[in-house]
């Protein structure tokens, strides 16, 4: 059997998955921070 | 303890999560992506395993911080129910979601390496099935504590949650000592370890860097949070007044 497959389908999801956690977890801290931002100046 | 009532004030606490939260983020990013490439290319593959075995590189660290994730809301919910740290609670909420995903993904890649490796993907033994509880576990902690927040709770009841969780860890730890089957026992601890230092040593960069990018996610959660929280209480003093 071809390790290989196994090896990159392992590294390939993890590493995905951290930064596709990462990126959202950006992405809904600057949303909100924003916000806060644009309300405390009205 | 004085100095964790410092921590706990939401000024205080953005005052240093801003400028460490890009730091933690680039350098956790620097040595995942080297402990990665080094675990994939400078490292012989094992004489047993092949190159099945660089999955090690991944895996061990996934495992340490969807236990070490839990640790971090037992922690933060006993320091809520004590001191009544709204922080706390925060940091509770916060830890849970890459708790989760980091507990799933240790599934996922013992999974991938189960199969080449025992020749299944799944077993039933007493390792796997414990790290399993340990993801619905983490999956009812989220809705409990959205389902808190949703109805304006005090937040005891996912701290006492929280708590009684931990109970799990010391079984997921003594699993393959208790109940051997497929999983092998525990070549690695904090103090020494079975795996040869030639194979070992990157393990140590993808460890520090998941650790430091785990920490930014919930650096950058409890941000969103505070945030999100400051607007609602703003929108409430508007409608009052």
């Amino acid at each position: 059997m071809n390790p290989w497959p196994f090896v990159i389908g392992a590294y390939a999801l993890t590493l995905g998955g951290t930064a596709a956690m990462a990126a959202a977890a950006w992405i809904a801290m600057r949303r909100a921070e924003g916000q806060a931002e644009r309300q405390r100046k009205k | 303890m004085p100095t964790l009532h410092a921590f706990a004030n939401p000024t205080r606490f953005l005052s240093i999560a801003r400028p460490l939260t890009p730091v933690l983020l680039a350098l956790g990013a620097a040595l995942l992506l080297f402990g990665s490439w080094a675990g994939l290319t400078q490292t012989p593959p094992d004489y047993l395993q092949g190159e099945t075995v660089r999955i090690l590189y991944i895996h061990v660290p996934t495992a340490w911080l969807g236990m070490g994730g839990w640790t971090g809301i037992a922690v933060s919910s006993i320091v809520y129910l004590v001191w009544r740290h709204p922080l706390a609670a925060i940091a509770a909420r916060a830890v849970a979601l890459p708790g989760a995903v980091f507990a799933g993904l240790c599934l996922a890649t013992g999974s991938i390496w189960g199969r080449p490796t025992w020749g299944t993907w799944w077993q039933w033994d007493g390792r796997l099935t414990s790290m399993l509880l340990l993801f619905f576990v983490y999956l009812a902690y989220l809705a409990l504590s959205r389902a808190d927040a949703e109805r304006d709770g005090d937040g005891r009841i996912p701290a006492l949650f929280g708590i009684a969780g931990t109970a799990l860890l010391p079984i997921i730890r003594y699993s393959v000592i208790w109940w051997r089957t497929l999983h092998q026992g525990p070549s690695i601890t904090l103090t020494k370890s079975s795996v040869d230092n030639s194979i070992l040593w990157p393990l140590g960069f993808t460890l520090a860097g998941f650790s430091l990018l785990f920490v930014a996610i919930v650096l950058m959660r409890m941000r969103a949070d505070l945030a999100r929280i400051k607007v609602e209480a703003r929108m409430r003093r508007m409608a009052a007044a």
